[in-house]
């Protein structure tokens, strides 16, 4: 009875900080009770999320894929120059020297008109045919290796340069269709941005949908709560939580279906590429790009659980 | 002494009614335990709603523990209720935690410490007899036990004011004399007490103040072994 009895101003309240972590513990800990107890159901609205998450992060996994491979494509880029036939191997072998030294190009390599025949004959199968031939129609190469993260217009300028020399026909890079693949994908990348934005919405509508459903289960809870003095923080932590961790596991479903993804695909990509003489592998969803869908799901789990709860709670008053 | 709630020429009508209430005056003091009596729908509901800021009057100034209730604004409606313990007729426990959770919600909203909370809701359920139900679910209570329950949970914070709306509405009358008898005891330690209840046999018998609505206005009785120490209305 000493305890229960009414000493005005008998509080004994820890101080704000550790009132503020003991509040925030105790509902981690309920909230999470929660969630396991209503394991199936919680379960579902995580893997509706997930699958959200999982289609703009998978789409922005391939991308990234598909701009390593054209990148590990633009490092081994030359530029050819076709030499006039009337060039001397002499002066050929001279003007590949002399290229050698502009800035910007890494190495040369001088294909006489024999060697380009030679190497036509092996490459292409044609041997025998091509020795009915009169003469050689093939003209004279040289191969340039432009500097390493040389910048595409000092590339571009390299290559127009080079082709206004006396002894080159024509200059050479063959690089469009690279420049294509690159329009294409800033373009999926674009359309990736705007399907996440768009499927954000769609998460906290999910969201804000389930924990309303909450609510409504809770009305009278929350209206004994008011009644008995509890700020509309204290009844709203226990909804954002919940939100939150919707987020944080339906990120981890993302996480799981993407990666699933990339191994169902790795197999049938890895022989594809052999096919063409490439080692190239599928990667995983990047650290960074993982980081940013978990921090998206949980960020948008918790402000579909605010958008709801702050339209809701002032709505339910005790009567 | 001091009024714990001051009613001056107060009024209520809700939305498309006429007065529930008209022109209530009267005070609580500190200390204090007395009877809200009158038919349904005299307006004794309201007026305890009014008391703890679940309605705000359409007339008159109310002041509760000194503070004057126009002037709580609606962020400051929860730290005004924290001083208020409230016993509602349905009880209003709730049956998805056990009796020591819901005695201890008050104080968890307070932000007191764990083990504080453990040692007070114990002596709440002491002072109500009910030390050994803690771990189970209300539900499992009978309608008694359900209220004293709800009794601990209203006075665990120490609240200075305890506001009851018809408290045995749901009990018999053997448990409805205990739940009095609780609220007795409370008010000794010097909590005040105001009880809505139209169980007037119940309270005929009691020596404290009864205050009587009748159609939104206030009628006064005194038991008659409190006659001599009439208290003045304005």
């Amino acid at each position: 009875m000493t305890s229960a009895s009414a000493r005005p101003g008998a509080e004994l309240r820890p101080n704000f900080l550790t009132r503020y972590l003991q509040a925030h513990v105790r509902e981690v800990v309920f909230t999470l009770g929660r969630f396991y107890r209503n394991l199936s159901g919680a379960l579902l609205t995580c893997f509706v999320i997930g699958i959200t998450l999982a289609l703009p992060a998978g789409l922005h996994c391939l991308v990234r894929n598909v701009d390593a491979l054209g990148y590990s494509w633009e490092t081994t880029l030359q530029a050819s120059l076709f030499l006039k036939d009337s060039t001397t191997p002499e002066q050929g072998r001279e003007l590949a020297r002399r290229i050698k030294g502009r800035p910007g190009v890494a190495d040369t390599a001088y294909l006489s008109r024999e060697q380009s025949l030679e190497e036509f004959k092996a490459l292409s199968g044609l041997g025998e045919a091509l020795d009915l031939l009169d003469s050689n129609p093939l003209p004279a190469v040289i191969t340039v290796t432009p500097v390493k993260g040389i910048e595409r217009t000092a590339l571009d300028a390299l290559v127009v340069a080079l082709g206004q020399q006396p002894e080159v026909e024509v200059a050479k890079l063959d690089r469009r269709w690279l420049e294509r693949l690159y329009g294409v994908l800033a373009l999926v990348e674009r359309l990736v941005l705007v399907i996440a934005g768009v499927l954000s919405l769609a998460v906290i509508v999910i969201v804000g949908n389930t924990i309303r459903l909450d609510i409504e289960a809770k009305r009278a809870e929350i209206e004994v709560m008011k009644l008995i003095g509890a700020t509309d923080a204290f009844i709203r932590r226990p909804f954002l939580y919940t939100g939150l961790w919707y987020g944080l596991v339906g990120g981890g479903i993302a996480w799981l279906l993407v990666q699933g993804m990339v191994l169902a695909l790795n197999g049938p990509a890895s022989s594809l590429a052999g096919l063409y003489g490439s080692a190239f592998r599928l990667q995983g969803l990047p650290l960074d790009a993982t980081a940013v869908m978990f921090g998206a799901g949980v960020l948008l789990g918790w402000l579909g659980a605010w958008w709801t709860v702050s339209r809701r709670l002032k709505e339910i008053e005790p009567r | 002494m001091p009024d714990i709630i001051h009613f001056h020429r107060v009024s209520h009508r809700y939305e498309g009614s006429g007065d529930v209430l008209s022109d209530v005056t009267f005070t609580l003091a500190k200390g204090e335990m007395a009877f809200l009596t009158g038919p349904s729908g005299a307006g004794k509901s309201t007026l305890l709603k009014l008391v703890a800021l679940l309605e705000r009057p359409s007339r008159g100034q109310i002041v509760v523990n000194g503070q004057n209730l126009a002037g709580v604004r609606r962020g400051q409606i929860p730290a005004f209720r924290q001083q208020i313990g409230v016993v509602f007729q349905n009880f209003n426990l709730l049956y998805d935690r056990s009796v020591f959770d819901n005695v201890a919600l008050p104080l968890v909203i307070r932000g007191i410490g764990h083990d504080d909370i453990g040692r007070r809701v114990r002596a709440a359920l002491d002072a109500v007899g009910l030390l050994g139900k803690e771990k189970v679910s209300p539900i499992t209570l009978s309608g008694g036990e359900q209220q004293r329950v709800g009794i601990a949970r209203a006075i665990v914070a120490k609240p200075q004011l305890l506001l009851a709306d018809e408290p045995t509405g749901n009990l018999d009358p053997e448990m409805a004399r205990e739940v009095m008898q609780l609220f007795q005891r409370f008010n000794e330690v010097g909590v005040s007490v105001l009880v809505a209840t139209h169980a007037v046999g119940l309270i005929k018998k009691l020596p404290y103040r009864v205050i009587h609505l009748e159609r939104g206005q206030l009628t006064t009785r005194q038991s008659p072994e409190l006659m001599e120490k009439t208290v003045d209305f304005g």
